[in-house]
């Protein structure tokens, strides 16, 4: 037979101080959360955290009725030596009804109000939305707004308080569109179109990110959601729609970065045009559309800032930056790639 | 072999049988389920080593924000092979062990009812695994994840040889599962002593069934989702190709349709273990054990109605989510009724705190913590925020490791006694329980929020401003304590083989048959088969006929066979051909299976 020491006793005030470790470093840390799902911006948003806080609850109640349970029995019925033998009670059926009962309630109070999220959500937007088509890539996100003809990358940008539809599709595999701050994720499917709809509230900058595992930079594929005021918004929409300077008015050294791009390369497919679109140069659609590719806040898909060197880093080797990246490292000399960051940044 | 029947004398049988028995070769042929059940016990808890230094990788890379430790490529690979073997080589093949050893002395059989199958469904099992993880070597280890959506791992956009070698190893191990399966069931229904009705089988045997049952169902689900697959990678078929009609969501359907009840799978044999532990050192019999066995039954079935809830983030639309949501939350209620038995158990009872009731004890406090995060993401707006995020991994490792995992632990401490013939070290064991039960917490517990902060699962990097940096560092310093508290326990496993305590008979004075022989038994089991007359048979007077310490009689024990290792190698060297893509390999598979088999069935039953 086995002797029981009083060890595990001892080693609990350990258990104790993990927990308050643990405890601390989460209060404590450093945040800013920029994807933090505890901070919604939208109606949609708020609604999925106000359900998950009555959740929460309901379990913080079921975790202390439980462990609070387990705790008491185990110090009231710890094996004493002048124990006697227990009675071998078998069960008790009002107790088994009860406690069948009880989680069966808790559900229905759980169950009710996310149904009627459920259908909340579902409804349609409200009124003349803005539709945004979002297509995912491997391993960026394309923004097409068809109502005004705009097209981009990696920066979502929208009006405050107008309601946005966004149309969700993909063009290779799944990926899932997810701006916490804006509401739920919503996946990519290809072949098939999703729908995310929402009203933004607050003008800022919101961080989001892929989050179906899409292939080898799936982590790699960030973007950002930027909330206007209204004048914002129309006078980015009416920038977008500006034409870029003329040829004449380049620089010469912008002037060779755009001879560089045209070029045609061997492979072909190692050509610029082949894959990129800029208005009155190319019309690519493997990569990111290059309209205005100047003015926005990040370079392939959130994982560089958008500076020259940035830039020149990404044109000298993508996959260095982004594991496979499906540009391709051309081999540009020094010169092109300073040719071709100079005429990037023209395009503001 | 000797002819063992034949020879004179009273315990002549086992003489003869242990003859045959010694040697790597007697290892090899061995149809002795008890010894199946060891080869299966060390095999899956290697592989369960090899996940977690494949989860220690993967914490050490994001132990901090753009670390460069290990690149995308590996990391992909990592966290596919780590939940893969987790899940298909190290938690399902654990429980195994157990099904092998202990069931048929719970119920009073001198073997399972097809012990060369059982042979077979170890080799395949262990053969399986191999192939799987060779793929290491060819720097090609499955990258798609343990889930292995569509249309990623179509050939278009993974088109190495990793997503082959785990769609085809998958089906390797499906095949162990499915043998093992019917022959647990089969041993089950006939195997069971004289008055061992169905209302007194132990709940883990009980549980174990609903396990195979479970097994039976959901594992050809999976094998047509990957027939499919490796149709659409090897012939060109288009089902889940979206530019030719195909549906990529179609894989998602047939892959949680078995992946939910695969949790059951995970789960109810450890959720069985402990209803066996917690009796034992509570000295109480379990309290309401229909209702246990009923719940179990519900959850087995229910769980076939709820596979969507891992797709709520696709759009199904409001009808569907309502659906799932509101069926995914009625599991919650026989899982709860299931804990308030056991704490109810425990309830006036006289608990001693040896280490496999810690790590029982362990299962419920954390079990139910994994409960309480999954009804969360049984809403489905609730889920939109969580699902393919780090709140998701918390849960499932509540689940998993702080419930199968613990269980499993809790079963080889209750065990082991019985299977080696001597007790694990106690000191060692609270030591291990105490840095498993902190690390545990540790690790996983800060997922939640870092899950809710915003950090996505199956991400290689990370990037400074998410603002979860420290949070991460505290996950990966809990796994490195984990991966420590696993060294106190081997260590604990070689010390006690040398001078653990000798267990007598019954060390913990539990109620169940497979107490009631010597530690280890003999090779038949029982000297003559018991007559069961109590749920509890060692705990009533007259619960169960005497057995006596040497049969009566000359107890028939069958000699081994090589033709299920044989067989195993055919199956193995049909898949190498598929993977390669050569028919002569593939039909020369299936000539070695074939021929083997044929043998196999024609063996002289007398050897
Ligand atoms: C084979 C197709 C291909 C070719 C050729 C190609 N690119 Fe790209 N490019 C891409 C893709 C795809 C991306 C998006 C990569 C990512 O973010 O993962 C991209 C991204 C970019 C970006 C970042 C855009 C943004 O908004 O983040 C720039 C700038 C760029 N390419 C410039 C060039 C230039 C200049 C050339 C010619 C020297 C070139 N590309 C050639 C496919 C191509
Ligand atoms: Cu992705
Ligand atoms: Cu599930």
């Amino acid at each position: 037979m086995i002797r029981y020491r009083r060890s595990a006793l001892r080693a609990k005030p350990l258990v104790m101080l993990a927990f308050a470790a643990l405890l601390a470093g989460a209060v404590g840390c450093q945040g800013p959360f920029p994807q933090s799902t505890f901070d919604p911006t939208t109606s949609f948003g708020r609604d999925l955290a106000g359900l998950f806080g009555l959740i929460f609850w309901w379990g913080v109640g079921v975790f202390v009725v439980v462990e609070v349970g387990v705790v008491y029995v185990l110090i009231r019925f710890r094996a004493r030596p002048d124990g006697e033998q227990p009675v071998p009670i078998h069960g008790h059926t009002a107790l088994e009804i009860a406690w069948t009962l009880a989680p069966a309630m808790i559900i229905v109070f759980i169950a009710v109000p996310t149904i009627q999220t459920i259908w909340r959500d579902a409804g349609p937007a409200a009124d003349n939305p803005l539709e945004v088509q979002a297509i995912g890539h491997q391993w960026w996100w394309e923004f097409r707004y068809p109502e005004y003809g705009i097209v981009t990358a990696n920066d979502l940008h929208l009006p405050q308080g107008r309601a946005v539809t966004v149309q969700l599709t993909s063009a290779d595999v799944i990926h899932s569109f997810w701006v916490p701050r804006l509401g739920g994720k919503r996946d990519m499917l290809p072949g098939r179109n999703n729908r995310l709809s929402f009203t933004p509230d607050s003008v800022g900058e919101f961080l989001g990110q892929c989050a179906e595992f899409c292939g080898l930079s799936h982590a790699n594929m960030r973007f950002r959601a930027i909330v206007h005021t209204a004048d914002d918004f129309a006078a980015w929409v009416a920038a977008q729609n500006s034409p870029h300077a003329s040829e004449d008015s380049l620089s010469t050294l912008e002037q060779q970065g755009l001879a560089a791009f045209r070029a045609v390369r061997t492979p072909a497919s190692n050509s610029c045009i082949a894959c990129h679109a800029i208005q009155n140069v190319s019309f690519g659609v493997l990569g990111p559309n290059l309209n205005h590719v100047a003015g926005r806040s990040t370079l392939a898909a959130g994982v560089l800032n958008n500076t020259a060197e940035d830039l020149a880093a990404w044109l000298r080797d993508p996959a260095a930056i982004k594991p496979g990246s499906l540009m391709p490292t051309i081999g540009l000399s020094q010169q092109e790639i300073t040719a071709l960051v100079a005429y990037l940044r023209s395009l503001r | 072999m000797g002819a063992p029947a034949a020879t004179a004398g009273s315990v002549a049988g086992a003489h003869g049988a242990a003859d045959a028995r010694s040697g790597v070769w007697g290892w090899i042929t061995t149809t002795d389920h008890k010894r199946i059940g060891i080869l299966y016990g060390v095999t899956a808890f290697f592989f369960f080593l090899l996940g977690g230094l494949e989860a220690l990788l993967i914490r050490l890379q994001l132990a901090r924000a753009d670390n460069t430790l290990i690149g995308a490529e590996t990391f992909n690979q990592l966290f596919t092979m780590h939940g893969t073997t987790m899940v298909f080589l190290a938690i399902m093949p654990m429980s195994a062990a157990f099904f092998n050893f202990i069931i048929p002395l719970q119920i009073g059989a001198r073997d399972v009812a097809f012990p060369r199958l059982n042979a077979f469904s170890y080799w395949v099992f262990l053969l399986g695994g191999l192939f799987l993880n060779s793929s290491f070597l060819f720097g090609a280890a499955p990258d798609g994840g343990w889930f292995g959506y569509a249309n990623l791992t179509s050939i278009q956009y993974s088109p190495g040889m990793n997503i082959s070698f785990w769609a085809l190893g998958l089906q390797i191990l499906g095949i162990a599962s499915l043998a093992a399966a019917f022959n647990f069931i089969a041993t089950i229904i006939n195997m069971r002593a004289p008055g061992m009705k169905l209302m007194r089988l132990p709940v883990f045997t009980w549980m174990s069934f609903i396990t195979q049952l479970i097994v039976v169902a959901a594992f050809p689900v999976i094998t047509v989702a990957l027939v499919f697959l490796m149709f659409d990678r090897m012939f060109g078929t288009t089902f889940f190709s979206v530019a030719a009609g195909g549906d990529v969501l179609l894989w998602q359907h047939l892959f949680w349709l078995f992946g939910h009840p695969e949790v059951y799978i995970l789960i109810l044999p450890a959720m069985g273990m402990v209803s066996e532990v917690l009796p034992t050192f509570s000295r109480k019999p379990l309290f309401g054990y229909p209702v246990i066995v009923y719940s179990g039954m519900l959850i087995g079935v229910i769980g076939w109605a709820v596979w969507s809830h891992h797709m709520f983030a696709t759009g199904m639309g409001p009808i569907a989510d309502s659906y799932f949501s509101s069926v995914t939350m009625l599991i919650a209620i026989p899982t709860g009724v299931k804990i308030f038995n056991w704490i109810a158990t425990m309830w006036g009872g006289q608990i001693r705190l040896a280490t496999p009731m810690l790590f029982a004890v362990a299962f419920i406090i954390l079990f139910t913590i994994g409960g309480i995060s999954g009804v969360m993401h049984a809403s489905p707006p609730t889920d939109l925020q969580q699902t393919d995020t780090y709140f998701v991994v918390a849960h499932i490792h509540y689940v998993l490791f702080g419930g199968a995992i613990m269980g499993i632990f809790s079963g080889i401490y209750y065990w082991w006694p019985k299977v080696f013939g001597r007790l694990l070290d106690e000191r060692l064991g609270k030591w291990h329980f105490w840095l498993v039960f902190i690390g545990m917490n540790v690790t996983f517990f800060p997922m939640h929020l870092i899950g809710l902060l915003g950090m996505p699962r199956r991400v290689y990097t990370y990037g400074p401003e998410l603002g979860l940096e420290q949070m991460n560092l505290v996950s990966t310093v809990g796994a490195l304590l984990l991966g420590f508290s696993m060294l106190i326990m081997v260590y604990n496993f070689w010390w006690s083989s040398k001078h653990g305590e000798i267990a007598q008979n019954n060390p913990w004075g539990a109620a169940t048959l497979e107490w009631a022989m010597s530690s280890p038994p003999p090779v038949y089991n029982f000297s003559v088969i018991p007559e069961v007359r109590s749920r509890l048979p060692l705990w009533t007077v007259g619960g169960v006929t005497e057995i006596p310490d040497v049969p009566p009689e000359p107890v028939h024990v069958p000699g081994g066979s090589y033709w299920p290792v044989v067989a195993a190698v055919g199956i193995l060297v049909f898949f190498i051909g598929a993977l390669v893509q050569s028919l002569w390999l593939a039909v020369g598979g299936v000539l070695v299976l074939v021929v083997s088999v044929f043998k196999w069935a024609f063996e002289p039953f007398e050897m």
